[in-house]
């Protein structure tokens, strides 16, 4: 029975080995925890300070969400995400509205769009893409500025039919050699300009505004 | 088999039994992270740590395991290993971490890793193990970050560009165009390109192999000047 033995013994090496492993991982878990949930939000907040600067609100954007279902007409969203309510003493002036363009060359591209008051566009910042390196990557604002052309945009600067790249004879900018990329980012942030007109009262909470 | 030497296991780790260029482990995570300097940069040094911390840790407990169950226990000290790397990268070096992605965790799969492990760790004593996890990382990660410069360089004009990832703000400051393309040579960052220029690397490297054997080949051959017998015995009419 000696075979038993050997077996017991290999056992029990094996699930002590498991145990110290465990508890190395843990321990690093439990010391480490605070740190990346800091700096979890802090990469967050980043991004939404990008669309609205310190300067043009008084509130922790990160804290002040607002969540919208995956099946919400006009954003393409996935999955129930967050959208953030941009105040300034206690006024909502603005939303960051998340948006999912389906029509990505490489699939879906994942933006964020900060909307003001006035229904201009104070931002657009790809989050997520998977479009091809050095041709559709230019909707990131790290390998281009393309993605600040739409800053100050509104539903009717260019006008409805004019949301499409010049080629089209629409108003923004292609990039030589990708169409598809930048139209699904311009589409998908014209549809987020109607999500936010056709949904002014909960977004910016004027009802009952007097202005 | 005596334990070899530090400038032995140097050589190796470097050169004579590197393992990118010569065992050629490692490859998925080498082709797939070296777009840039900054990610192999990052993919080194994570990989640089496990190598030591797993090295380490399997030589100090050589003894205690048999040979039956010594692959699951490494793969679990390997595991641990990358997993509190990890961590560490996630509360710390963020940004990084979210390049690197799904490669981190995949360290653990690294074959060199449980290839030292098993080859060498198991079978030698801790300074030496340590030493040999440390320029076994050391020669990979030289590979890494000469692969990430080159496709950098040749994809996209500019080295050292996204430093700050690494090291800091101010670090933004090292990029340097060094010449500027409206057309980038895009194959350098794409898979292809990656297959491509470490190819040419293996190629070098054996090719320097070649002539250095061949110099020391032609030395040893060489007669001495002047040293040809003469002739002594015999008749010469």
């Amino acid at each position: 029975m000696k075979w038993l033995a050997s077996i017991g013994l290999s056992g029990t090496v094996l699930a002590l080995f498991a145990a110290v492993t465990s508890i190395a991982i843990g321990w690093t878990y439990l010391s480490t925890e605070e740190q990346i949930e800091v700096a979890i939000r802090r990469a967050e907040a980043q991004q939404l300070l990008e669309i609205f600067p310190i300067g043009t609100h008084d509130n922790e954007l990160v804290d002040d969400t607002f969540s919208i279902a995956s099946n919400t007409a006009l954003l393409g969203l996935r999955e129930m995400r967050q959208g953030y309510r941009v105040r300034l003493s206690g006024r909502t002036v603005g939303v960051i509205i998340p948006t999912t363009a389906r029509d990505g060359y490489s699939g879906d591209i994942r933006a964020l769009v900060g909307i003001r008051r006035d229904g201009s566009v104070a931002g657009v910042r790809v989050v997520a893409h998977r479009e091809t390196p050095g041709l559709g990557d230019k909707v990131e604002l790290r390998k281009s500025a393309w993605v600040l052309g739409f800053n100050d945009r509104s539903l009717s600067n260019p006008a409805l039919n004019s949301w499409s790249v010049k080629k089209e004879g629409g108003a923004f900018d292609q990039f030589t050699g990708a169409t598809v990329t930048p139209m699904a980012v311009i589409l998908a942030t014209r549809r987020a300009l109607e999500y936010a007109t056709l949904n002014a009262d909960t977004l910016f909470e004027s009802a009952g505004d007097p202005s | 088999m005596s334990s070899p030497s530090f400038q032995q296991l140097t050589l190796n780790g470097l050169w004579k039994n590197n393992p990118a260029l010569v065992q050629l482990l490692g490859l998925c995570p080498l082709l797939a992270v070296t777009a840039s300097t900054v990610n192999a940069l990052g993919l080194a040094a994570a990989t640089l740590f496990v190598l030591i911390v797993s090295n380490t840790a399997v030589s100090v407990i050589r003894t205690i395991v048999s040979d039956t169950i010594r692959l699951p226990v490494f793969v679990m000290i390997i595991a641990a290993a990358v997993t509190v790397t990890e961590l560490l990268m996630q509360a710390y070096s963020y940004e990084l971490y979210q390049i690197l992605g799904i490669f981190l965790p995949l360290i653990t799969t690294n074959c060199i890793i449980l290839g030292r492990a098993d080859a060498f760790a198991r079978k030698n004593a801790v300074p030496v193990a340590l030493y040999d996890g440390f320029i076994m990382g050391v020669g990979f990660g030289a590979v890494l970050v000469l692969l990430g410069a080159i496709r950098e360089l040749l994809g996209t004009g500019a080295l050292f560009a996204d430093m700050q990832l690494l090291f800091g703000p101010s670090a933004a400051a090292w990029r340097w165009q060094v010449f500027a393309v409206d057309y980038p040579f895009l194959v350098a960052i794409l898979p292809p390109g990656a297959f491509l220029v470490t190819g040419c690397l293996i190629a070098l490297k054996n090719q320097i192999d070649t002539s250095l054997e061949r110099r020391a080949q032609a030395k040893a051959a060489a007669p001495v000047a002047g040293s040809k017998r003469v002739r002594v015995t015999g008749s010469i009419s």
